[in-house]
């Protein structure tokens, strides 16, 4: 578990690539996309990945509300069941699955997510939908894809492509989390023992 | 780390509320048309069975497939166990075919906590009742059934039973069931009060965290919750009261007495019932009875240990007592 030391280390250090305005001008980008790909969002459902993706797809459903006058269902899916790294690791305490009232049979949905890196989570997310339900189709919006794509997935709608090195870390703060609005992009710390 | 679940004593504060959480999470999979999750495939998990029970044995095996572990299950009748082979035998045999949990069931109170702390098997150990000593899954899912009546479904996430009155009514000598509720409730920060005959108390109450009470109906008043226990026939082999028909009229509970609690309180009986003896038809039936319910709550209760047990590397569930040697 990161200290509070450790944090504020980590954000001195770090470099902002994308700021508050920034990520509002890309989200308004994206929520034009989805209508114009969907035209008009009639079907369109929105379903955020636990933690931030969930706040990135209820600020999208306001976006698109504003465009189309309509209310867009956001939901939030939790993928932690269904990935493949589950036996490697502690496993995790379960966030929110909270699927809207008329379910995704025949939508499309979009799933929300904040970083794209190895694409693990969204596969991990495409076996949960299949679970759930069967969409229309599916589609993707990040609000970053680092690259480094460890599954041929890749997404329909992209904030910012950033471009990282494996020793580079990705970190998106939402002001409903974190307090404020940033992409921060900085260094992996690596322990003594790791770099043996 | 510990990587069993052998008594509710076991567990934290924050043990507790992560299992109720987790449950909360698992009983929307209920909701689905698709009740199934991958996160156990390929694990192995045997319902070692050696005392009768089909409500916790079909609810840990509904547990198990749901979260899609292999089910072997195990009777102890027309087993080899009926034939004289030892706990330790049958653990062996369980170790050699890569067993990844043993569900235990065992009449001999403290079977589980031999088979997980014996070194005869790897495997992690969940305790489904062992004598008159603990059935911690049942008491987590009393616990998680109160929590959504008394605190919330959405509200209760991340709370405890803080500050809620509890009334457990009953057989408390025979019952594993009160013992496991009185330690996970005392942890939850409810108070607990025990209601029974003289007779129906066991030695050592006294150092229990919770208080005694022989008389039902001045408690009724004053509780959230009351929980009936069944009275045990079957672990009975002296007169504990006079007769059944005094025992249900000094501690059954029946429409008058039901009308005696709080508006909010809810009715509790972890089943079998016996209807007539120490809950009428009247109340077993009503909206206030829970019994449907903690069925219910019992398999996503049970598919929130074995995540939490079996789902990672490691367990997420940390034990605070220490080993024996």
């Amino acid at each position: 578990m990161d200290t509070e030391q450790d944090k504020q280390q980590y954000e001195a250090d770090a470099r902002p690539v994308l700021e508050a305005p920034d990520i509002a001008r890309v989200l308004t980008r994206i929520a034009h996309e989805i209508v114009e790909r969907a035209k008009g969002a009639d079907d369109v459902v929105l379903l955020g990945i636990p933690t931030r993706g969930v706040f990135l797809a209820r600020r999208l459903a306001d976006k698109l509300e504003e465009i189309t006058d309509r209310k867009i269902p956001v939901g939030s899916l939790d993928i932690t069941m269904y990935r493949d790294d589950l036996r490697m690791h502690p496993p995790r305490a379960l966030a929110r699955t909270e699927i809207p009232g008329d379910g995704i049979d025949g939508r499309l949905v979009v799933l929300v997510d904040d970083v794209l890196f190895s694409g693990r989570t969204i596969r991990a997310a495409l076996d949960a939908l299949n679970d759930i339900g069967r969409p229309r189709a599916v589609q993707l919006a990040v609000l970053v894809d680092r690259g480094h794509r460890e599954l041929p997935i890749r997404a329909d709608y992209v904030g910012k492509n950033l471009p990282t090195s494996l020793r580079e870390t990705v970190k998106v703060q939402l002001a409903e989390e974190d307090g404020r609005d940033t992409v921060l992009l900085g260094a992996k710390r690596t322990s003594p023992d790791a770099q043996q | 780390m510990q990587r069993h679940l052998i008594s509710a004593a076991d567990l934290t504060r924050d043990d507790a509320v992560l299992i109720l959480d987790t449950a909360e999470e698992m009983a929307r999979v209920a909701d689905r048309p698709i009740k199934k999750l991958p996160t156990l495939r390929g694990r192995t998990v045997v319902n070692l069975f050696f005392e009768d029970s089909t409500r916790t044995r079909i609810s840990f095996e509904a547990a198990e497939k749901r979260l899609s572990a292999d089910v072997i299950n195990f009777t102890a009748k027309g087993s080899s166990v009926s034939k004289g082979e030892s706990l330790k035998d049958t653990a062996q045999t369980l170790e050699a075919m890569g067993v990844d949990a043993v569900v235990i069931r065992h009449g001999a109170s403290g079977a589980p906590y031999r088979l997980a702390t014996s070194g005869w098997i790897d495997a992690a150990v969940i305790n489904a009742g062992d004598g008159t000593h603990q059935h911690p899954t049942q008491a987590l899912l009393d616990a998680f059934t109160m929590r959504r009546r008394l605190v919330g479904r959405d509200a209760g996430i991340g709370q405890d039973l803080s500050g809620k009155r509890i009334t457990i009514v009953g057989d408390v000598l025979h019952s594993r069931v009160a013992r496991s509720n009185v330690d996970l409730l005392h942890t939850l920060g409810a108070e607990v009060t025990l209601v029974a005959p003289p007779t129906l108390v066991p030695v050592g109450v006294e150092s229990w965290p919770c208080e005694i009470s022989y008389d039902l109906d001045s408690t009724l008043s004053k509780s959230d919750a009351v929980m009936m226990l069944r009275v045990q026939r079957e672990r009975m082999n002296a007169a504990f009261f006079p007769t059944e028909r005094e025992y249900s009229r000094r501690y059954g509970l029946d429409g008058d007495r039901m009308a005696k609690m709080p508006e909010h309180a809810i009715v509790m009986h972890p089943g079998p019932m016996v209807r007539g003896m120490e809950i009428t038809a009247e109340v077993a039936d009503s909206d206030r009875c829970t019994v449907v319910e903690q069925v219910a709550n019992g398999v996503s209760i049970r598919m929130a240990v074995l995540y939490l047990l079996l789902g990672g590397n490691e367990p997420a569930v940390t034990h605070t007592r220490t080993e024996e040697k």
